[in-house]
């Protein structure tokens, strides 16, 4: 077997070191009543080639976002990612090392994590950011556990702006918790009055930004009416790449921003895995979960990195961690890395304002069309009222080679005014034929 | 001693190059990206558009490259020594993984799509689930956990889900004093006490204590096994059976299955709940720390209470449950994340099963464990063992060899670096003094072994004659000596910042 | 001879009125090593004898400190938010963590006096 180095005159010569007869009587504390004799019911080993060959078989299956007129988003966005972030990434002293938990022979990774967390809290308009999370819906989530401790209060409010896997997540992390968790009705209307909704035991209130119907609101006054009340405002972000146009969330009082990063060099991969940002104030950062990289000196005095405030951790504070978090998504990071370095600050705007300008000419295009649209503002992602249910109409578009959007229905079914509502996104990806197809194929079939 | 900075120019010494932040290469006018312009249009943002410098620095991708390719070469990986990092089983990442996950059909794929339109990856998340539960004898598996501890916390709320839909929820979790800490913090998030369970002198749980420790306010037992000393639990099966006598749930953290995999199935140890890492067990890459996968799998008791979403066969092919009101008889507690689970990790671990095989993946084990029992056969003399073998895949020594020598554990390790390998785990678990964990993985040659046991028997000899200078001076040659995380933890320095007064501009 | 009354988790209190002045000891910093952030409790908590009153941090090492008595916290060293190594330094002196108004002084019986102590950290 390829990945096998040991042969089988190593496996006796050893056996015999130790002094006994068979691989067998090494598992001899295993109770015997439970030891497979046998091998389990799958295939035995496989080559290369037939491996391969049996995936792409899988992957044939499927319609590649690239392939077609591609419109969908709903917290994961189609971007280009330039080819030497992905070949960056493959590097085997980047891919096969662990967490850098000995800084003398991790410097490489320390120092990535340095420049992630510059790079997010920048974007952000936050003054510090952790080194990631498992995505954007758990930072969602870990933003209320932290919401909590800082404020010592119990609450939380969830706008009706927040996606709906958000608040699932939310809500299930803080499940067992002695915690009310006020989730808004979705805000089809774009008028919640979420400041109503903020008590006394509040800890925070959790807007997004831009919202799951793709608008953008000044969010200062949410901002002041939590800080009035002595809550948190968490800004929960599915699209980073909006901060290269809109106005970041710690320019509006943003407390925690706690954002999906996928967006910037990593590719849609079916949904995961993703790379979870969060961003807050120096004044929080011992509360703040997930690891973080710090700036310190070695013996010679030269300037390098470490893994620092671990006490905050699991495996130091055990039951008392300001999270069970022990994995980061380090090589999603990195890739976030290599691809906003390439970006740059000119990058990185041009980039937002192609993402908006392209959304902007598909919106004039539907209006002009006579389709219904329910946004005032927005970034990249619009909803489209069709005046007829939107999921069948997603799956006959999708029989016809088109993938139009995201049926607002797959993530609120039970919603009567969501059923008509079909969300599209519009990246750099998009072409101008692709515009013209979409925008044929909704005029014809609503 | 390593040579200072000031032996050379540059600073830099042959291929070990010193390299500044990229913040500090910045240069208006440059870019790594060619972006058409965008087409004029009239905003429509609200009127909140962007207006301040962000500060990212501009370079072009030749710079980026090999900015990145420098920090790349400071790190230790698998791919370029022996990494025996007890429980994070390193083990090798075969590239044929890489190069599957990034075909267009898996990687280039929304999530929301159509299900008539990812079939093939709904396929193939319903033949790794098959693969997971025929490996492990378990009738279901929830799929969408991110990582080992979410896994954690994932098995132990199905749990909790279970015990409140028959109105007892009850308010304690048992904990071994070797557990992983995150067991206690999975624990605590659950709104559950914690009590730990102390340890016989064979390094196993004190059955005794664990019985006494169990009555009707037990919620669950999370038990790792094989354990944190790398020990199979011998007593597992009457474990399980005074777990489930007083109604309580068994937990299994399934980080070790790698010493198991093909051998023993933990459906027939009484297990209720394990989570798999696939980062550990099935070869998906480390990463520098993520992502990971933590796949849990489920018993009879607990398959119905299991998080949204999951994979069915419908009547046109495969389907995901994404609502509850879809769910049929099934009461899921929740969501763990976003959408569907770690498809990138999926695809790599489906391709790491398939290519090793239900003949392979017992090597795997047989393997794993051969090496870890030759080490300490090899290594028993000179140091000191925390429990009598056979051991499973990994091997834990104490620091009792290295009393009166004033070479403590961390040093010892950083001595390992100056040798070229990649220290052990040290310090963990607590319960051996000055612990140092070796996993050796299967993916091992025999030379490798022997150089590394050569290695840490010269090295010990070195400590017990007294020549502690040097362990305590390790290592030299690295890029950076030893660091001072005192610094670093009281005057935290978390992002650079442009007047930053240590940030030398690179000329 | 210390005035200095000595708990098993390694607390000190120093008796001034009803007023406690509380540390930890000698013995608990060495172990602890460098300290690099100290976690005070608000002012005017009310604290249980053995309670959580504040949480002393090294690199490696998060611990709680235990009130060793019950009562009002009624003053906080704020110099520990910015030089924590006071604990290193002067543990039982400016490294103080917190002042107790006592509710029960009879809880001071059950401490240690320094010699006591001493070899009760020896065994």
């Amino acid at each position: 077997m390829r990945y096998l180095p040991l042969t089988d005159a190593d496996r006796r010569e050893m056996l015999a070191t130790i002094g006994v007869p068979s691989v067998d009587s090494l598992f001899r504390d295993v109770p015997e009543s439970v030891r497979l004799t046998d091998t389990v019911n799958l295939p035995d080993h496989q080559g290369e080639l037939e491996v391969e060959r049996a995936i792409s078989a899988m992957a044939a299956e499927n319609t590649p976002a690239g392939s077609v007129p591609f419109f969908l988003g709903a917290g994961a966005y189609r971007h280009h990612v330039p080819a030497t972030v992905d070949y960056m990434i493959q590097r085997g002293e980047f891919l096969t090392s662990y967490t850098p938990y000995q800084p003398e022979v991790s410097q490489g990774t320390l120092q990535y994590l340095f420049e992630f967390q510059t790079q997010v809290a920048l974007i952000t308009g936050m003054e510090v950011a952790n080194a990631s999370m498992y995505d954007g819906a758990t930072s969602c989530a870990e933003a209320a556990l932290m919401a909590r401790r800082v404020t010592k209060r119990s609450d939380v409010v969830l706008s009706g702006t927040l996606h709906p896997h958000y608040v699932a997540t939310t809500e299930t992390l803080l499940k067992y918790l002695e915690a009310e968790i006020n989730v808004l009705p979705p805000d089809t209307a774009g008028d919640e009055d979420v400041a109503s909704h903020i008590g006394d035991d509040t800890a925070c209130v959790i807007v997004q930004y831009p919202d799951l119907f793709g608008r953008v609101r000044d969010l200062s006054p949410i901002a002041d009416a939590c800080h009035d009340a002595g809550a948190l405002l968490v800004v929960a972000m599915t699209e980073v790449v909006a901060l290269g146009a809109l106005k970041p969330p710690g320019d509006m009082g943003a407390d925690i921003v706690a954002a999906e990063g996928r967006s910037i060099g990593n590719p849609l991969n079916f949904g995961g895995p993703c790379v979870g940002l969060f961003a807050t104030r120096d004044k929080y950062i011992r509360q703040m979960p997930g690891r973080l990289a710090g700036e310190t000196v070695d013996v010679d005095g030269r300037r390098g990195w470490v893994l620092t405030l671990s006490t905050r951790e699991q495996h130091i504070r055990r039951e008392k961690a300001t999270s069970n978090i022990c994995t980061n998504s380090g090589l999603c990071a990195l890739a976030f890395t290599i691809h906003m370095s390439l970006l740059g600050e000119d990058g990185f705007r041009k980039l937002a304002m192609l993402n908006h300008a392209r959304t902007v000419q598909l919106y004039d295009r539907l209006e002009a069309a006579g389709l219904s649209v329910l946004n005032d503002s927005f970034f990249n992602e619009i909803a489209i009222d069709l005046g007829k249910p939107a999921g069948p109409v997603v799956d006959a578009l999708a029989g016809d080679g088109i993938l139009a959007g995201v049926p607002l229905s797959r993530l609120l079914p039970d919603v009567p005014l969501a059923e008509n509502l079909l969300l599209v996104a519009v990246t750099e990806t998009v072409t101008d034929d692709d515009i013209d197809r979409v925008v044929a194929a909704l005029k014809e079939i609503v | 001693m390593a040579a200072k900075d000031t032996d050379t120019f540059t600073g830099n010494k042959g291929l070990r190059i010193e390299e500044p932040l990229i913040f500090e290469q910045h240069a208006p006018g440059r870019s790594g990206v060619d972006l058409p312009e965008p087409p004029a249009v009239q905003d429509r943002l609200g009127g909140l558009e962007r207006r301040d410098v962000i500060g990212l620095p501009d370079l072009s991708e030749p710079q980026v490259m090999r900015h990145y390719t420098r920090l790349s070469q400071k790190n230790f990986a698998i791919d370029a020594g022996f990494y025996p990092l007890g429980s994070c089983t390193m083990k090798h990442n075969p590239r044929l993984n890489e190069k599957v996950a990034r075909l267009p059909g898996l990687a280039d794929v929304h999530p929301l799509q159509p299900a008539s339109t990812v079939q093939g990856a709904l396929r193939l998340i319903d033949t790794l689930a098959h693969w997971i539960k025929t490996l492990t004898g378990m009738p279901a598996v929830a799929m969408s956990p991110a990582a080992g501890a979410h896994g954690e916390l994932c098995g132990l709320m199905t749990a909790r889900a279970a015990l409140e839909a028959r109105g007892d929820a009850r308010k304690r979790v048992l904990v071994p004093d070797s557990a992983h800490g995150t067991n206690p913090a999975t624990a605590a998030i659950c709104g559950y006490s914690v009590e730990a369970i102390p340890l016989n002198d064979r390094g196993r749980v004190d059955l005794a204590a664990l019985r006494a420790a169990l009555d009707e306010d037990v919620a669950a037992f999370m038990l790792t096994n094989p354990n944190t000393c790398g020990l199979f639990e011998d007593e597992i099966l009457e474990q399980s059976q005074a777990v489930h006598d007083v109604g309580a749930f068994f937990y299994c953290d399934g980080a070790n299955f790698n010493a198991i995999v093909g051998r023993v199935r933990p459906g027939d140890l009484g297990i209720d709940c394990m989570h798999l890492n696939l980062h550990k067990t099935f070869s998906t890459p480390h990463g520098g720390g993520g992502p990971g996968s933590g796949p849990v799998v489920l018993s009879e008791a607990l398959a119905s209470y299991a998080p949204l979403p999951w994979v069915v066969h419908g009547d046109d092919g495969y389907e995901v449950v994404e609502h509850e009101a879809d769910a049929s008889d099934a009461e899921p507690y929740g969501r763990m994340k976003a959408y569907h689970g770690q498809m990138g990790m999926f695809v790599r671990a489906l391709a790491y099963m398939m290519s090793h095989g239900a003949d392979g993946l017992k090597q795997v084990s047989s393997d794993a464990v051969l090496n870890a029992n030759y080490l300490l056969a090899r290594l028993s003399d000179e140091l000191t063992l925390a429990y009598d073998g056979p051991c499973m895949h990994e091997v834990l020594f104490d620091d009792g060899f290295l009393k009166g020598t004033d070479v403590t554990t961390l040093d010892f390790a950083k001595a390992m670096i100056d040798e070229g390998f990649h220290p052990m785990t040290m310090y963990f678990p607590l319960v051996a003094h000055g612990a140092l964990l070796m996993e050796p993985t299967e993916t091992e040659s025999r030379d490798n072994l022997e150089q590394y046991i050569d290695t840490v028997l010269d090295l010990a000899r070195r400590a017990k004659a007294g020549d502690a200078q040097t362990f305590q001076d390790a290592p030299g040659y690295t890029p950076r000596r030893r660091l001072d995380e005192t610094a670093a933890a009281r005057c935290p320095i978390l992002r650079w910042k442009p007047d930053s007064v240590s940030g030398e501009a690179a000329e | 001879m210390s005035d200095l009354k000595y708990s098993r988790e390694h607390e000190w209190v120093r008796l001034d009125g009803d007023i406690a002045t509380v540390g930890i000891s000698q013995f608990a910093q060495e172990q602890l090593g460098d300290v690099v952030f100290v976690e005070l409790p608000d002012l005017g908590k009310a604290v249980e004898q053995n309670g959580d009153a504040a949480v002393v941090e090294s690199v490696k090492a998060a611990s709680e400190v235990y009130a060793p008595v019950s009562g009002e916290v009624i003053e906080v060293n704020s110099k520990l938010e910015d030089d924590p190594e006071l604990v290193n330094r002067a543990p039982t002196g400016d490294g103080w963590f917190i002042k107790i108004r006592l509710s029960d002084p009879s809880q001071l019986d059950g401490m240690m006096d320094e010699a006591t102590y001493n070899e009760f950290v020896a065994s």
